[in-house]
C-alpha cells in the first residue's frame, strides 16, 4: 500500500514536471516567435529620421496621423524582412522623394545643403575679421590717405585750388 | 603737354589688391543674391497655390498592375485625375462617385487616372479593393505628380480637357453630380 502510494506520488511528480517543461518550451517557442517582431523603439529610431510630407515638420515617430501609423508599420514590416535601417531609408526616399529624409544625401545636387552652412559660417568669419581688422588699426600718427589725384600737374593746381575755394 | 583724363572717383585699376578684393566682394554678394532668389521662387510656388488653368503639366503614372499612362499620349481625351490616400478620410466619400463616373463615362472615351499620394502599398490595394475602384491607379513616385500640380492635400481632382489644359479643379472630396456636371460641358463643347 505504501509502495502504491510512492508510486502513484513519483508519476504526479513527473507529470508536474512534464507540465512544467512543456509549459515552459511552450512559451519559449512563443517567446522567440515574438522576438522576430521589431520593438518598438527599434521602429522609432528608423521612424525619427524620417518626415512624412503630409505632416510638415514632425518626425514620424511621432506624428499622429494614419497616414504615419501606416509607414510606421510599414518600418516594422520591412525590419521584421531583415531590412537594415539604411535599405528602408532608402525604399522611402525612392518611394516619396529626398524629402521625406530628416538629413539630405550626400551626393548630388543635396549635397549643397550640407555644404553651404560651414561656406557660409566661413565667410562670414572673414567678413567679421576683415572688419575687425579695419577697426582696429591704428594709423601712423601724421600720416593722412593718399589719394590719386590725377597724373597731372594741371589736374593737382585745380583740385588743390577748388579745395582752397572750400576751406 | 599731355593730358591724360583724370580718374573716375570710385574706379579701381585691375589687377590690384584693391580690384581683387573687390571682384570677391561681388562673388559673395552675387551668391548670397542667388540664394535670395532661390528661396524666393520657391516661397513664390508655395503660395501659387494648386494648378486651375493652362497646360497640364505632364507626367507618367505607373499604375499598381505595372501599366504607365503618360498623360501627353491622351490629348484629345477628357482626363480625370484624382489625387487621393488610404488614409485619407474625405477621399472615401467620393471613392464610389468616382468609379461610378469612370463606369459611365468610359464609353465617351473619358479616362480616369487615380494617383495614389504618400501611402503605403498594401493599404492603398485594400483601399482600391474595398470601394472596387476599377480605373487605373497608381503610386506618385517621389511625390513628383503631386508637387507638379502643387496639391495642397487629398482629395484634389483635376479635369483635363481634349486640349490639354486644366479645365476644372476640385479640391475636397467631389460628387458625381460635380463630375457629370463637368465632363458633360467638356464632352459637348
Amino acid at each position: 500500500m505504501k509502495h502504491g502510494l510512492n508510486s502513484w506520488s513519483i508519476f504526479r511528480t513527473l507529470e508536474c514536471a512534464a507540465l512544467i517543461l512543456l509549459t515552459t518550451f511552450s512559451s519559449f517557442g512563443e517567446t522567440l516567435a515574438q522576438d522576430n517582431q521589431p520593438t518598438d523603439d527599434e521602429v522609432n529610431a528608423i521612424a525619427k529620421q524620417l518626415y512624412c510630407p503630409v505632416c510638415e515638420n514632425v518626425p514620424l515617430d511621432v506624428c499622429g496621423t494614419r497616414a504615419c501609423a501606416q509607414w510606421r508599420d510599414n518600418i516594422r514590416e520591412k525590419l521584421a524582412d531583415g531590412w537594415n535601417a539604411d535599405q528602408i531609408k532608402q525604399y522611402f526616399s525612392d518611394q516619396y522623394g529626398v524629402r521625406v529624409l530628416a538629413q539630405p544625401p550626400t551626393q548630388g545636387v543635396n549635397s549643397l545643403f550640407w555644404a553651404l552652412p560651414p561656406f557660409a559660417i566661413v565667410v562670414s568669419w572673414f567678413f567679421m575679421l576683415r572688419l575687425i581688422d579695419n577697426l582696429t588699426r591704428k594709423r601712423p600718427s601724421g600720416s593722412h590717405s593718399v589719394i590719386n589725384l590725377g597724373d597731372t600737374d594741371d589736374y593737382k593746381t585745380r583740385l588743390e585750388r577748388d579745395l582752397e575755394q572750400w576751406r | 603737354m599731355t593730358h591724360t583724363a583724370p580718374r573716375i572717383a570710385g574706379t579701381v585699376p585691375e589687377g590690384t589688391p584693391a580690384a581683387r578684393k573687390r571682384w570677391g566682394q561681388l562673388a559673395v554678394w552675387g551668391l548670397f543674391a542667388t540664394l535670395m532668389i532661390l528661396v524666393g521662387i520657391k516661397l513664390y510656388q508655395i503660395t501659387l497655390g494648386p494648378i486651375s488653368s493652362g497646360r497640364a503639366p505632364d507626367f507618367t503614372l505607373t499604375t499598381f498592375d505595372g501599366e504607365n499612362y503618360t498623360l501627353s499620349d491622351y490629348v484629345g481625351q477628357v482626363i480625370v485625375i484624382n489625387f487621393w490616400a488610404s488614409w485619407c478620410g474625405p477621399c472615401e466619400l467620393e471613392a464610389a462617385d468616382l468609379e461610378q463616373a469612370w463606369r459611365n463615362y468610359r464609353k465617351h472615351d473619358v479616362l480616369f487616372l487615380g494617383i495614389d499620394y504618400v501611402d503605403t502599398e498594401n493599404e492603398a490595394q485594400a483601399y482600391l479593393q474595398k470601394w472596387d475602384v476599377t480605373y487605373p491607379n497608381g503610386a506618385d513616385l517621389r511625390t513628383a505628380i503631386s508637387q507638379a500640380y502643387r496639391i495642397r492635400g487629398v482629395p484634389e481632382t483635376y479635369i483635363v480637357a481634349q486640349d490639354g489644359t486644366v479645365a476644372f479643379t476640385i479640391i475636397g472630396p467631389t460628387d458625381y453630380t460635380k463630375l457629370t456636371a463637368a465632363l458633360d460641358s467638356l464632352l459637348n463643347e
